[in-house]
């Protein structure tokens, strides 16, 4: 009797362990698959041109700034920058403009539809980019946005801005409404209220979504790639003289992208986890 | 002189019916009590009069001005909600002064009725707080503050006191009364606790599935339920309710009773007596003891009459034993009768 009893036991002490030695294992596996690559490419932009095109390869950094130092100075670059920022400046601020609303009305109102649109605005991810280019541009071109700072942003903007709606929509939907009620009995209109009450408890919230909207529009390639010519953001840059360029080029050019990104996303985490809960529902 | 009038107030949700038609007259300085299980209406029909939702019929007139298309700020009503609504990233000086702000007061008047209202609710030592920083209790006192400061002519309650613990409640509910009764405003508080409702009130409004079944002083509605309904609905324990025959003119027959009552075409209607309103003695119900419940001043004794359940309050000395036939007798005087169709007093 004792050893039934006791099979299943151990059985089941085996299977657990198994289950944490692949818990493990996985961790590992998707730790190294994010992290080599960065590692990798911090490693060389802080080693001088020799080094990067050196064999064996270090271990650490030399902290040494020849590469970046050509990277900045590299031709077209600033300029190339200059447009990252402006068009993910645009983009951070068209995407808040609408999406901010839309997150608000979601959260506030009950109208016909409400799920449907919820829905609509996940499935604007669901269309490739590549798909769109090709029309995308000839209409630019028609219409004469083509590379300009705002076509790019405005299509940037479409990519970024289901993101703005869902975060501000879970922001607002975690201030509760009574809030709002209580500054509408004690003299406010609605957009008093808004002002007075709503807007600095959700102020961190919207700024995180905005520096979420910044970095999509910072890291977006393909349709600057497609919409630009003069006006090259630094992604559609790096990948037009990768080519041609030397390899310390392409890992310092690589880190100027990645590091910025990388601070304002961990900056952000904590909003966008209220997002994924919020989306999953 | 702020009165209200609801007239005909009536509350659609798609296909439900929230309030059928309502109808209450509150007089200026009343404390009216709005009472009734959850999902009978009274919150829906409070939020109508502070103008947080709309009416799909009738009118609300507050000091003989028709309001019921003016947005909540220009009432003259202030609310206090169930969960306190104080605004997290405000001082408490600041909550308090967000409505004397929003009127442009000048500073030297809203500091002065901040301090007044902070002290009258003995809040003054909390007004560099934040909520965060703050116990239920108090924000619940700064929530009262933040509406008495606002000096409007009608104050709302939605179940103001029901998150917080007992005691508390307790102490609360004496330090609203006198708050409000010197503050000179109609108030209207919407609970669902019957102990609240009696102690606090001018006249509890009792309602149930969208309508006000009774709107009466506390003893009236305690005594002279107008329907089944207030009668089983107030009371700890219920009103008793045992099917009475017809057993002549104006007479009727109530568990081996025969006592007088109503004139009424109908052959059966329905007794009801109050569990503290019987007595035990040589006459009376026949009873049979199922329970008994010493509860110190007096003993509860739940008893089988008619094959229902009955309960009477008896003196704690009274000597009962579990399954001894007993004979209730009711206090004539405090007898009310039922017509069981219309579930309407007799």
């Amino acid at each position: 009797m004792s050893a039934v009893t006791q099979t299943p036991a151990a059985a089941s002490a085996d299977a657990r362990k198994a289950g944490d030695w692949l818990l493990i294992a996985t961790v590992i596996l998707l730790g190294v698959w994010v992290l080599l690559p960065i590692y990798l490419l911090i490693v060389n932009a802080l080693s001088s041109p020799e080094q990067v095109t050196a064999f064996p390869k270090r271990f650490f950094p030399a902290f040494d700034t020849g590469s970046l130092s050509f990277f900045i100075n590299f031709a077209g670059v600033a300029r190339a920058l200059w447009n990252s920022v402006l068009v993910a400046t645009l983009t951070m601020i068209l995407s808040i403009g609408f999406g901010a609303p839309a997150g608000y009305a979601l959260s506030r109102f009950d109208f016909p539809g409400k799920g449907t649109f919820r829905f609509l605005v996940l499935m604007t991810r669901a269309f490739p980019l590549p798909l769109l280019a090709l029309p995308l541009a000839v209409m630019f071109i028609r219409t004469g946005l083509d590379d300009t700072a705002i076509g790019l942003a405005l299509v940037h903007t479409t990519l970024a801005l289901p993101f703005a709606v869902l975060i501000t929509f879970s922001l607002f939907s975690g201030i509760p409404v009574e809030l709002e009620e209580a500054a509408w009995t004690l003299g406010c209109t609605r957009l008093q209220a808004f002002r007075k009450v709503i807007l600095p408890l959700a102020l961190p919230g919207i700024a995180a979504s905005a520096v979420f909207a910044f970095t999509i529009s910072w890291n977006e390639v393909f349709a600057a790639a497609v919409l630009t010519i003069e006006n090259r953001t630094l992604t559609a840059f790096l990948l037009q003289s990768l080519g041609e360029s030397p390899l310390y080029l392409k890992f310092a050019g690589g880190a100027a992208l990645v590091v910025p990104a990388l601070i304002f996303i961990f900056a952000v985490r904590k909003y966008l986890f209220a997002m994924w809960g919020i989306a999953n529902r | 002189m702020a009165e209200i009038a609801i007239k005909g107030v009536a509350k659609r949700f798609g296909g439900f019916t929230a309030l059928h038609q309502v109808n209450l007259a509150i007089a200026d300085q009343e404390f009216m009590v709005l009472l009734g299980a959850s999902g009978c209406g009274k919150t829906t029909l409070l939020r109508i009069v502070a103008g947080l939702e709309t009416p799909s019929q009738g009118e609300v007139w507050i000091g003989g001005r028709r309001v019921d298309h003016l947005p909540p700020r220009e009432r003259g009503i202030a609310m206090v909600f169930q969960n306190y609504a104080v605004f997290p990233h405000l001082t408490v000086f600041e909550n308090i002064a967000f409505g004397l702000r929003m009127k442009k007061l000048p500073q030297a008047d809203v500091e002065r009725r901040v301090n007044r209202t902070a002290e009258l609710m003995h809040i003054e030592q909390l007004l560099k707080r934040y909520s965060g920083q703050l116990s239920g209790g108090q924000r619940q006192r700064v929530a009262v503050a933040r509406a008495l400061a606002m000096e409007p002519d009608v104050i709302l309650m939605d179940e103001p006191l029901s998150n917080l613990d007992a005691l508390l409640r307790l102490e609360m509910r004496a330090e609203l009364k006198g708050v409000l009764a010197a503050s000179k405003t109609t108030t209207i508080y919407v609970t669902h606790d019957q102990v609240e409702a009696m102690s606090l009130a001018d006249r509890i409004a009792v309602m149930h599935q969208g309508r006000i079944v009774q709107a009466a002083s506390p003893v009236e509605v305690y005594r002279n339920p107008a329907a089944r309904f207030v009668g089983s609905f107030i009371g700890n324990p219920p009103m008793n309710f045992i099917p009475a025959t017809k057993a002549g003119n104006g007479s009727w027959s109530v568990a081996g009773l025969t006592l007088p009552g109503p004139k009424s075409d109908k052959q059966k209607i329905e007794f009801a007596i109050r569990p503290e309103d019987v007595d035990a003695g040589s006459e009376g119900l026949h009873a049979t003891v199922r329970v008994i419940e010493p509860l110190g001043p007096h003993t509860l004794v739940t008893c089988d009459v008619e094959g229902g359940l009955f309960r009477a309050i008896l003196e704690s000395n009274a000597s009962v034993k579990v399954g001894e036939q007993l004979r209730l007798a009711p206090k004539p005087d405090r007898v009310r009768w039922f017509d069981p169709e219309t579930t309407n007093a007799l």
